[in-house]
């Protein structure tokens, strides 16, 4: 750590950004080559931290990623068929302000919404896949995220295959109104008929994943996997100290925490995260 | 009783009315044609109002101490309620009232959301907030129905879901989530009725249903406006704005096909008749259940999956 500082002192040049920490661990991959991370202060080089899949090997803390990415560790190379690909949202109920933010958001994002739905191959085993984003607004679930989420459960459904879904999700998107509300009940739905035609349902509960999504498909799971201290809940911190007037206890609501009052199956870190799915899908197969 | 800005005109008239009628027997004077002027006046006024309420209006109405609760209805339209209680796991919600009962001689399971009609009472039912053990007493008592062929009515009024630290720890969003799933499956009718405030999550739990009715002023929406307001325009104080662009009046819901019926209120509410607004109730739910129960159970529960899987707007690009 200390030759890391030195290092650091004189090439005014090598920039050093944070990375993550309890609040905000968006993946921003810096302009720099090195990154610190903000939980144990590690001075990580990129490439080092690419090779750990965005994890920081000295405190096991997971940085969030984006969907992509996360599809590139999760599938086989090579065997992504995307689903529903161009779909975007509406403004439901006209909410003022909300075409243009959406606009933008695409734009920044390069995403054209919160989740990345589609099938491929994990260790040469087929599944159906669906990857929530919170990079787009904060992964929150409208028209289209529903959307996406049940057309790919109901596809998995009709051809007899598994559905693995990544959740990262701050809630429902507020901006669309009863219809977010109503998408809860949607892919629940579709969910009770995955389910009594006797698939495979997993969820990966990432950080964060809270609110409507919490309280629909992502609880629904025959098997419930969390990363490593992901936040997981109903409702916001916030809202249940104002409700409570008093501090809530370390630890709560993070994936640790569900494991020990019984709502989760597993907690698994995200370097054997696709051998666990691999394994999980092979017992099933 | 509290008034409500807009109420303040007809409250006003409705003093004067009654002096003027008071007058009249104290002095012995024929004040009839006048006072029914005025009554007649107060009608109109009334009628119009009620017909224009902004959705800030109607957030007041379904929220007033007065409004009739759950079981003030539950026992005007059923005969021979049994509450009962429990979850089989943790332990029983009072913000949740449920049990068997008959109506006009059918069997059926009503599960209802029950706010206090006092702070007394509203602290025993914890404002109509339910806990994880009351959506899982809700379930046990829907499965039960279901064993039985019983039709299911759900009586909706809540502000929302409990956020608490023991209602997380016990699982809010499974317990919510798992309701869902199962109602969606649910081999028996279910209708859901919005009687004062349907909030979040916390009353979907409870209305994916057959059909989803509402009263004429009840609300239903994604989020309190108050915590709309406080997470879009940052600032709580606009709720009354928020009210409005949020779309949480029946009339607004109806257009978006996300419920299927509004039940007119009494003129001033429901909390002004509550006889007139039960008898109401149970005169649309004799329609609907005679209709449900006659249904194919496979033909309900594929209606009932579209009418769900249905709602959304999304658009597509080619």
């Amino acid at each position: 750590m200390f030759e890391f500082k030195r290092i650091f002192q004189k090439s005014k040049y090598i920039e050093v950004k944070n990375l993550g920490n309890d609040g905000d661990k968006k993946p921003n991959i810096p302009s720099g080559m090195w990154v610190k991370c903000r939980t144990c202060g590690k001075i990580i080089y990129i490439k080092d931290l690419e090779n750990s899949i965005m994890t920081c090997e000295n405190c096991r803390t997971h940085f969030r990623i984006g969907s992509k990415d996360r599809l590139y560790y999760t599938l086989d190379e090579g065997t992504f068929i995307e689903y529903d690909e161009f779909m975007i949202s509406d403004n439901p109920i006209d909410f003022e302000g909300y075409t243009d933010k959406l606009e933008i958001i695409r734009n920044k994002t390069l995403l054209n919404e919160a989740v990345l739905t589609g099938e491929g191959k994990i260790n040469g085993q087929d599944t159906i896949i669906a990857v929530m984003d919170s990079n787009f607004m904060m992964g929150s679930m409208g028209s289209v995220v529903g959307e996406k989420i049940t057309r790919a459960i109901e596809k998995a459904t009709d051809n007899k295959k598994p559905i693995i879904i990544f959740t990262a999700s701050g809630g429902a998107r507020m901006q669309e109104g009863i219809f977010s509300l109503m998408q809860m009940a949607k892919t629940s739905a579709a969910i009770a008929r995955h389910n009594e035609r006797g698939c495979l349902y997993i969820t990966v509960l990432t950080d964060p994943t809270t609110g409507g999504v919490t309280a629909s498909f992502a609880m629904l799971g025959d098997i419930i996997l969390s990363e490593p201290n992901a936040l997981i809940g109903f409702a916001g911190k916030r809202v249940i100290e104002q409700t409570l007037k008093q501090q809530l206890p370390e630890g709560f609501q993070r994936a640790e925490f569900l494991l020990q009052k019984g709502f989760i199956d597993k907690i698994v870190d995200r370097k054997v995260m696709k051998d666990t799915l691999s394994e999980i899908l092979k017992i099933h197969s | 009783m509290v008034t409500l800005p807009f109420e303040k005109h007809m409250c006003e008239l409705k003093v004067k009315i009654d002096e003027l009628k008071e007058l009249s027997i104290d002095q012995n004077i024929d004040l009839e044609n006048e006072i029914r002027q005025m009554e007649i006046k107060l009608y109109n006024m009334q009628k119009k109002s009620y017909a224009n309420l902004t959705a800030w209006d109607k957030v007041s109405i379904a929220r007033r101490v007065e409004r009739p609760t759950a079981l003030d209805y539950i026992n005007k339209i059923f005969d021979c309620f049994v509450e009962l209680h429990g979850d089989r796991y943790y332990g029983d919600d009072s913000a949740i009232v449920a049990g068997i009962a008959l109506f006009n001689d059918i069997p059926v399971t009503v599960i209802a959301q029950q706010k206090g009609n006092n702070t007394k009472e509203n602290i025993k039912r914890n404002f109509g907030m339910p806990s994880p053990e009351g959506y899982r007493k809700a379930l046990r008592l829907m499965k039960q129905a279901e064993k039985f062929k019983r039709p299911v009515i759900c009586l909706i009024d809540t502000p929302g879901a409990y956020c608490g630290l023991g209602a997380e720890e016990r699982g809010q969003g499974e317990a919510i989530a798992r309701n869902l799933m199962s109602m969606s499956t649910l081999k028996t009718p279910i209708i859901s009725i919005v009687i004062g405030e349907g909030g979040s999550g916390g009353a979907l739990a409870m209305a994916v249903a057959d059909e989803v009715w509402m009263l004429e002023h009840a609300i239903y929406s994604i989020l309190s406006p108050e915590g709309f307001a406080s997470i879009l325009y940052k600032d709580v104080s606009l709720a009354k704005e928020a009210a409005i662009s949020m779309k949480i009046t029946a009339q607004d819901l109806i257009e978006f096909g996300v419920i299927d019926r509004i039940i007119k209120e009494p003129l001033g509410g429901a909390d002004t008749n509550v006889d007139e607004m039960a008898v109401s109730i149970k005169r649309n739910l004799e329609e609907a259940i005679g209709r449900l129960i006659c249904e194919p159970i496979e033909s309900l529960l594929t209606k009932r999956y579209y009418k769900f899987r249905k709602i959304g707007k999304v658009v597509e690009e080619i």
